[in-house]
């Protein structure tokens, strides 16, 4: 007998589990089904950043929406911790991009004011820090330094933790996680959608794919399409120290417990999930020009994880149109967007229709590029 | 702790927090601190509570203590040398010196 829900969410990790908390929030029965530790869980292997500078050129809208998304998080933050009593250690100084030569400045100030000056993107204040100015906020800094442009709205937050606080709170709100529950098939049965899961079966009168990688192969019988690739990403994860960096930077933070995290490499290799330790050495370089106060900091871990990337590196919003009822979500930005797929997006998706202002999301934008 | 009777004489000199001790050849710095009735080597950097050795063998890293200087070694690790300064830790070690406090 298959259980029957309101809607399921198909894929467990930060999209899946922030969009099921929204819709559990709403009063729907809903269903999140989730692979289990086997899946390449991108959602396990985050930086934890809540960024917004330096994002949505080429699509003014997905700035607008990682604003949105960058001030939902307060309210966020505070929700779960009052249905998980899960602290996430949310912090929203600003953030820092943080540049090692002249070219590298003149650079990153002529992209941030041309991402502002595009047409219908609602502008925010960036700063442009000298040496100086920086040295004043962030001690330590190294010789190499020339300066940072900083956003107000940046934060970091730990992303394990809300992992577990999402699921947690979508629990506490009545909702049903299904572990091993690995969707093979979703097809359109009577009443709505039947999710064939190891040969368990669930039925939802909606359906939203957050499946990650996987979207790609469970979209198109629903006529939905997701060109998603992985996208690898390497971490250094170092050692606890004294808390000296109280701003998180695009590749170095440090958390709430001390450990400093040096990330944010990019590297094209399918699904090989190996670490590549000449991409370690230049990580690790940089954040010795940075901080040259770590070099005798030990190195505690490595790892590697898949980032879910589409062909243009913007989120996908889609809902099928020869299926009503179902909705493809995909982003490689889990944490930043959380609080708008809680509070924007699940209600859309509550209400049937993800409305026009989420039109500039459609993968239709992707046809378009490759027509 | 109590030492068992075949046990050689403690014959290697170190100082613990300063405190010169008598350490036995062969034994690792955390058996040398459990001798000298060092039970707390550190303490942690989240919540401030006391660790001391725990599983001997490298795994549970309860045992770090400062050695010639240098933080967050494994105390169960690192044989016992003539002349070795070793220092319990507060906390987290430091890397880079900064004002304590909210920004």
């Amino acid at each position: 007998m298959a259980r029957a829900f309101d809607v399921a969410v198909v894929g467990g990790g930060l999209v899946g589990g922030a969009i099921a908390y929204g819709l559990a929030r709403l009063g729907r029965r809903t269903a999140l089904l989730d692979e289990g530790d086997l899946a390449y869980r991108a959602s396990r292997g985050n930086f934890g950043l809540v960024w917004v500078q330096g994002k949505g050129q080429g699509l003014a809208p997905y700035g607008n929406w990682t604003q949105n998304a960058a001030r939902r998080w307060p309210e966020l933050a505070r929700l779960l911790h009052e249905d998980s009593a899960i602290d996430i250690a949310l912090e929203q100084p600003g953030g820092f991009h943080v540049c090692l030569s002249t070219a590298e400045m003149e650079s990153r100030v002529t992209s941030m004011t041309k991402l502002l000056e595009q047409a219908d993107f609602e502008s925010y204040a960036f700063e442009v820090f000298d040496r100086a100015a920086l040295a004043a906020r962030v001690p330590g800094i190294g010789a190499d330094v020339v300066g940072a442009t900083y956003c107000a709205l940046d934060g970091h937050c730990n992303p394990l933790r809300l992992l577990r606080a999402l699921h947690a709170a979508f629990l506490k709100r009545g909702g049903e996680y299904l572990p091993m529950h690995k969707a093979e098939r979703v097809e359109r049965g009577a009443g709505g959608f039947s999710i064939d899961a190891g040969g368990r079966a669930v039925t939802a009168a909606q359906v939203v794919l957050t499946a990650g990688l996987g979207n790609a192969v469970l979209g198109p019988p629903l006529g939905l399409r997701a060109l998603v690739r992985p996208q690898r990403g390497q971490v250094i994860v170092l050692e606890r120290v004294r808390p000296f960096l109280a701003y998180p930077m695009a590749t170095i933070r440090q958390t709430d417990e001390g450990t400093v995290l040096i990330g944010d490499s990019q590297e094209e290799g399918g699904f090989d999930e190996s670490l590549r330790t000449s991409i370690s050495a230049v990580q690790a370089d940089r954040a010795l020009r940075i901080f040259p106060g770590l070099r005798d900091v030990r190195v505690n871990r490595t790892w590697t994880a898949l980032r879910v990337m589409s062909p243009d590196g913007f989120p996908i919003y889609e809902q099928s149109a020869s299926q009503p009822g179902a909705f493809l979500v995909t982003c490689h930005s889990g944490v930043t967007l959380a609080g708008a797929h809680a509070f924007d997006l699940a209600p859309r998706i509550a209400a049937g229709d993800l409305g026009p202002d989420m039109k500039p999301f459609s993968a239709e934008r992707l046809n378009e590029k490759a027509a | 702790m109590k030492r068992l009777p075949e046990a050689q004489a403690s014959s290697i000199p170190v100082t613990i927090d300063g405190r010169p001790f008598a350490a036995r050849a062969g034994d690792s710095v955390a058996a040398t601190m459990l001798a000298a009735g060092v039970t707390a080597c550190r303490t942690t950097p989240v919540s401030g509570s006391a660790r001391g050795p725990f599983c001997m063998m490298g795994v549970c890293f309860d045992c770090l203590v400062m050695i010639d200087g240098r933080p967050n070694q494994q105390g169960c690790l690192v044989p016992v040398r003539e002349g070795m300064r070793i220092e319990r830790q507060s906390g987290a070690r430091i890397a880079i010196d900064a004002p304590q406090g909210q920004p």
